[in-house]
């Protein structure tokens, strides 16, 4: 692939802190690397921007290989950027051109408040996976992962949910602001498999509870979610979810 | 989980749109066949004998109050829904929308393309459910000639116009809205999408086509 570097115009969101009401601020930024990573630019912007003597953009980062779910970031409008399939930490600056301008907002939603900058408290996943994304085990010796047989299908299946990081790139694309691909994924992933078994009726209805309470929307199946998510995970999955919510809810006898 | 919980979560909302939605659904599959009795071409006669059963049959009346509670059910809770998902957001919006880049824009104006169908329902009903129920009395009284209504209220253009942007508004609603209700209620997956997707067109497309004939019929004088 042929390298160049590139000249960019960049309007980031700017905010102190969660009470302020913060606002885009433009910057130029100079022979930016093709080859480089779209989090690698902002560092370099970051380093420039500290010698400037000016305070640097905050972002969420940690693994760099699309696997933590934290780099949240609405690049151009649309969550993680131009990519079909890709995180912010993984798209790279030969997805731009000379003297783009690339607009880059936190995600929007009232469940996710913006801490600072493009930083966002996505903590309310955390809790609705502590609502029921568990399953028992019994302690002592650690048991082969292999004593229950799985039918090929169902591993796979679940296998492709469990690839959900939690980004919040699904809420930040909905225009209801539903978790419910997140959700959806989380509960087919421990649904489809024996091991889920044992908690499956009560969680898909704690999930939902909580979910609840954190303030996220309906979903009304535009599938703005699955055309975002950067691990491809498939919007049948509400389906599942909606169905585990069924069967669970008009089976429960209190 | 109770079942006032069960039905007003987040989940059990969609539940209740999806169910009213799919009762609208079947209704306008019977309220089209009867009109379709026009197109007998027998100066309305077969027409008025099917208005005539369904407006003094005790149960039709019967399941025509159904028919109100459920559509109010879905009205109201479509609307207060629409609201809620609003707030959801929070304060500010992005600057760059993602627009039409992962979902169709039908599917995110559902409320909008409802409250259409709503404004042409009101409409619709002054024109001959009123003056028919009003005629009859609570009771099975004696009916007006819907089919000379019909024509008269056809003759003129303004309303022709209105109910083709009312079963427009519907073509969209529901082109979103009969896969939409299949997977609230947990019924899509890899192998039934393509059946709902494809019954689900034939419905609309012939639906709207049969609805939206009614007035050109008549306003072209295709049915005397
Ligand atoms: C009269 C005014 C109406 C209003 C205000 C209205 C409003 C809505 C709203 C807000 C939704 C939810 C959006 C979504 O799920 O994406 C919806 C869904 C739906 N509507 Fe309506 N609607 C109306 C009439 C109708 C009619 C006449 C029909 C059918 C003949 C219908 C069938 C449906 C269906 C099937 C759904 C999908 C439910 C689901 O998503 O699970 N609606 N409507
Ligand atoms: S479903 Fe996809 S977009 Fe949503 S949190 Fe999981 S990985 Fe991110
Ligand atoms: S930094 Fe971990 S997924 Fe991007």
């Amino acid at each position: 692939m042929e390298h160049y570097n590139m000249n960019l115009t960049l309007k980031v969101w700017k905010q102190k802190n969660s009470q302020s009401a913060g606002s885009f601020e433009t910057y130029q930024i100079k022979e930016v690397s093709s080859e480089m990573s779209f989090l690698e630019m902002f560092d370099v912007l970051n380093e420039q921007l500290i010698h400037e003597g000016k305070e640097p953009i905050a972002f969420d980062h940690d693994c760099r290989e699309g696997i933590c779910g934290t780099c949240s970031m609405y690049i151009n409008g649309r969550p993680h950027g131009p990519w079909h399939g890709t995180t912010t930490c993984q798209l790279h600056m030969r997805a731009f051109k000379d003297g783009d301008t690339i607009v880059v907002e936190p995600w929007r939603a009232k469940a996710f408040p913006v801490i600072k900058d493009l930083m966002v408290d996505r903590s309310a996943f955390d809790r609705i996976i502590q609502a029921g994304g568990y399953i028992s085990v019994n302690t002592g010796v650690t048991i082969d992962g292999n004593a229950i047989p799985i039918n090929r299908e169902n591993a796979d299946k679940s296998f492709a949910a469990a690839a959900c990081i939690g980004c919040g790139a699904c809420v930040a694309a909905c225009k209801n602001s539903s978790a419910m691909l997140f959700l959806s994924a989380k509960v087919s992933h421990l649904a489809l498999l024996p091991q889920g078994e044992i908690e499956r009726k009560r969680r898909a209805l704690d999930m939902v509870a909580q979910v609840d309470k954190e303030g996220f929307g309906s979903c009304t199946n535009t599938g703005a979610c699955e055309a975002v998510c950067p691990k491809e995970i498939e919007i049948t999955n509400i389906a599942r979810l909606n169905r585990e919510y069924l069967a669970a809810g008009l089976a429960a006898d209190k | 989980m109770n079942w006032s919980h069960f039905f007003t979560s987040s989940v059990g909302k969609k539940i209740i749109m999806a169910c009213s939605g799919l009762f609208l659904i079947a209704f306008l599959l019977v309220h089209a066949g009867l009109n379709a009795c026009i197109w007998a071409f027998d100066g309305g006669e077969m027409f008025n004998k099917a208005g005539h059963f369904m407006g003094s049959t005790v149960v039709m009346r019967i399941l025509e109050i159904g028919l109100f509670v459920f559509f109010i059910i879905h009205i109201v809770q479509g609307v207060v829904m629409e609201l809620q998902n609003r707030s959801k957001r929070g304060s500010k919006g992005y600057a760059v929308a993602l627009g039409n880049r992962g979902s169709k824009w039908y599917s995110r104006s559902m409320a909008i393309l409802g409250l259409l169908i709503l404004l042409f329902l009101i409409v619709h009903l002054g024109h001959f459910w009123i003056p028919n129920r009003s005629n009859q009395g609570w009771l099975l009284g004696e009916e007006i000639n819907l089919f000379k209504e019909m024509k008269e209220v056809f003759s003129n253009p303004v309303w022709v116009l209105l109910y083709t942007v009312g079963v427009i508004a519907l073509f969209y609603h529901l082109s979103h809205g009969f896969q939409s209700a299949f997977r609230t209620l947990g019924l899509t997956n890899h192998k039934y999408i393509n059946i709902i997707q494809t019954v689900g067109l034939i419905y609309n497309v012939v639906i709207c086509i049969a609805f939206i004939m009614m007035p050109i019929s008549f306003y072209f004088g295709w049915v005397q």
